[in-house]
């Protein structure tokens, strides 16, 4: 019956976001006659929420209560299944993860009907509407192609268990958080439909779209660095990021996102790069819904992808269509009535941001054609091929390193003009210290390289430029009166600095080492050793395991015993590695139990990875700078305040 | 500085970066292309010797061999026509099993002994790399063709 109550409500849903896509637009469109229609707009919001998040229950009460006539919940669970991960299980299939995206839309929406009390009545209608629409797509995506609330007649016995590599915390907040960035890029993109539909591209309409992105763009990077970090401790090969094509697709939206959120600023701030700014809110959603294609159609295979049933596939690429097609045909017929906005200089803080966009957007277009190359090649029937990490490395890096050496300036540059010579003079301490790290550092790790120091010398630069930031404000004794969207750049450009060092340094002084090893041998990396003391056999929830006993001990004392483990899940059948990691904030020491080789061997796998927590601790910063400069006072000004303070051509930074 | 020069400049420097990213996507597709071959295609001679590329099929039955050191280990790749053999050192992944689908990364040396510098396996059970799949329907196919 509640299954039943589940599909009910979603199709209610479906009418309801019908309404809400509708109505409120042409209300808008109708100016005060249509005020009526506009009032819909809020209403269906909230009447849609709590149809998607009671449908959202009714799936979560099958996983807990075991209802195995339900085939979703067959397919993915399992009587033996702790309770988290019954949960957890909701999005552990094709079917309950759009399901999850869905909740994350009429989420944003709703928050967005609650929070915009400020904004024009008929502006809400228009991004409520623009919302609506986006709802209606998916809502029926689900109700036609992938339907959680399937019954299986007669009930299975029991469930097929949730795939083991997803039996993990990890798995409990990866996808949520990455599912609220991807849909939080709909809000942007919404507010940018919304602004070209009334015509009225102006700073105004920057400030009320950039809380939202910034919020959007925040999740996405926890949801990156989780998934990156799961990915690292949960496959056992001791890597972090391999430019495999999901990651990718959860990469573009982030590359083009980060742009938006400084070309939002220049928009704000400045009037100019509109047009811009409305066609990168527009590729940052699509290239969310092209993610959400990529992983869901089965056109790649990995982890995530769970079916490949190709109407899903046919239908998320015609959704795809019709956003992209409809959004560039409005903006192609309003793009030409938007003004230019302000002027600038060559040399000012709009053309550095400019810089920055126009990195940003080749990197992301170089990692978008090495996803699809061997999709198309395939598609043309050209013969089978991949392009592997080291492409995507040779051409990513190069675009980088101008794009890091920009970072300590940008912030320190004046809008319209800058004398370049004095912000480089304000720099050169920050420049004299970057290049003592860069040399002393490597040195330091016994082993001195160009790329390495490149990579440190680039970190502490950017940690540097804030640091001379923060101090001449110090200095001038208004720290205090820095608005907490100073702090929050800061932040997050710290985070840039604190990820770039984990990276260079991983990169450069890793070791691995994969041995056989009977009781007693010892195997030592990076200065710690290991001694094999054996294997024995224990007993999980829902699974076998062979428990490995290593003793870790650096100069002759012993700091503890790791347990790796080499699981096998009783109901698939499947084996799993979990690795044994020892943390550190400045190394991770990391063991993983390969096969049993011989009569009391074992094939071991040994990693010694200095930094690497800097990786996911600089994307933590960054996500926590986007968070501190949302907080800023100025975004929660009142109705009237707002509309006061906004000149058309902005106010001075 | 007049404004044409001005936007003259930025979009010559947004032109620059774009030619300088095409030259490295092209410099790296050119030697990080890595393409995909059948057993069958290897029995023609059709693999590039000395150069990277991967091969995919089944794991033949009982053909696994592990050398003294318990690292190095031999195995047959088949598309179900031609077979091949393998040869990789490390700790192999969770799924490799034999009667499997398995896709490896290597080069093919003079002694006609493919060496894999990277075993790829997938996350599920009853998951076929797609390129272990593609090899053995090659295969079928051109049984078939034979036939008739």
């Amino acid at each position: 019956m509640i299954p039943e109550l589940g599909h009910f409500a979603l199709i209610l849903a479906l009418l309801v976001s019908l309404v809400q896509g509708t109505l409120p637009l042409v209300g808008a469109h109708r100016g005060n006659n249509g005020r009526a229609w506009i009032a819909l707009a809020r209403p269906a919001a909230r009447a849609q929420f709590l149809l998607v998040v009671f449908a959202f229950g009714c799936l979560t009460w099958a996983f807990v209560a075991n209802d195995f006539s339900v085939v979703y919940v067959v397919q993915h669970s399992n009587s033996r299944l702790p309770l988290e991960y019954r949960i957890a299980g909701v999005w552990g299939g094709h079917e309950g993860s759009l399901l999850l995206w869905m909740l994350m839309l009429s989420g944003w929406t709703v928050a967005v009907a609650l929070l915009s009390r400020h904004l024009p009545d008929a502006m809400t209608a228009r991004v409520l509407g623009v919302l609506g629409l986006i709802a209606v797509g998916f809502l029926a995506f689900i109700l036609l192609t992938s339907n959680p609330f399937e019954r299986l007649l007669p009930a299975a016995e029991d469930g097929r268990d949730l795939n083991p590599l997803l039996q993990d915390p990890g798995l409990i907040f990866h996808p949520p958080m990455l599912y609220m960035g991807y849909v939080g890029f709909s809000i942007a993109f919404a507010f940018a439909i919304a602004a070209l539909l009334s015509g009225q591209l102006d700073a105004a309409w920057a400030r009320w779209s950039r809380p939202w992105t910034t919020t959007a763009w925040a999740f996405l990077t926890l949801g990156i660095a989780l998934g990156s970090w799961w990915a690292y401790y949960e496959l056992g090969w001791g890597g972090w990021w391999f430019w495999d094509p999901v990651e990718n697709a959860s990469f573009l939206p982030w590359l083009v996102g980060t742009a938006l959120i400084h070309s939002l600023a220049v928009t704000e701030k400045r009037g100019c790069f509109k047009n811009w700014t409305v066609l990168l809110a527009i590729a940052a959603f699509s290239l969310s819904l092209l993610g959400t294609f990529l992983v869901r159609s089965g056109v790649l295979t990995s982890v995530h992808a769970f079916a490949t049933d190709p109407r899903r596939g046919i239908f998320i690429l015609i959704l795809l269509a019709i956003v992209i097609g409809a959004s560039l045909f409005l903006f192609a017929l309003r793009a030409p009535k938007v003004g230019l906005g302000g002027s600038f200089g060559l040399m000012s803080r709009e053309t550095l941001l400019l810089a920055n966009n126009v990195l940003l957007v080749v990197a992301a277009g170089s990692v978008l054609l090495g996803t699809l190359y061997p999709l198309l090649i395939d598609a043309l029937g050209m013969g089978k091929l991949s392009v592997g990490p080291p492409y995507f490395n040779t051409v990513f890096v190069p675009l980088m390193v101008p794009l890091l050496a920009l970072m300590s300036i940008g912030p320190l540059a004046r809008w319209k003009h800058a004398d370049m010579g004095a912000v480089l003079r304000r720099l050169t301490f920050a420049f004299a210290a970057a290049v003592v790290v860069a040399i002393a550092v490597p040195l330091l790790y016994g082993k001195w390289s160009p790329l390495t120091a490149m990579g440190v010398l680039l970190a502490a630069w950017v940690a540097g430029g804030s640091a001379v930031a923060i101090i001449e404000r110090l200095r001038a004794g208004g720290l205090r009166a820095q608005p907490l969207h100073w702090w929050g750049m800061h932040m997050a450009h710290v985070g840039v600095a604190v990820f770039v060092v984990g990276v260079a340094m991983v990169s450069s002084f890793q070791e691995e080492k994969d041995v056989r090893m009977e009781p007693d041998d010892t195997v030592s990396v990076g200065g710690y050793s290991f001694r094999f003391i054996g294997v024995r056999e224990a007993m999980g929830p829902n699974y076998r395991a062979m428990v490995g006993e290593l003793e870790l001990s650096k100069d002759g004392k012993v700091l503890r015993t790791m347990k790796p483990e080499k699981r096998a899940y009783l109901t698939s059948a499947m084996p799993m590695t979990e690795a044994a990691i020892d943390t550190g904030l400045l190394r991770d020491v990391y063991v993983s139990l390969g096969e049993p080789v011989g009569e009391r061997a074992w094939s071991v796998r040994v990693y010694y990875k200095p930094f690497v927590d800097w990786i996911w601790g600089g994307c933590l910063l960054m996500a926590l700078g986007g968070i501190v400069a949302i907080s800023d006072r100025r975004y929660r000004m009142k109705k009237a305040a707002a509309s006061a303070a906004i000149a058309p051509q902005g106010a001075p930074a | 500085m007049k404004p044409r020069h001005k936007r003259f400049a930025l979009i010559g420097g947004a032109l620059a970066v774009l030619g300088i990213a095409a030259a490295l996507v092209l410099n790296a597709f050119q030697s990080n292309l890595v393409f995909f071959f059948t057993p069958t295609q290897i029995a023609a001679g059709e693999a590039p010797k000395g150069k990277t590329f991967r091969i995919g099929g089944l794991v033949k039955d009982g053909s696994l061999q592990r050398q003294s050191d318990g690292l190095t280990v031999q195995f047959v790749v088949t598309d179900t026509a031609k077979e091949f053999t393998v040869a990789y050192t490390g700790i192999l992944p969770d799924l490799f099993r034999e009667g499997k689908g398995v896709v490896a990364q290597g080069k093919l040396g003079e002694n006609g002994l493919f060496t894999a510098s990277e075993v790829l396996a997938k996350h599920d059970e009853n998951y076929m790399p797609p390129e272990a799949q593609h090899a053995v329907d090659e295969a079928h196919k051109a049984a078939r063709t034979v036939k008739q």
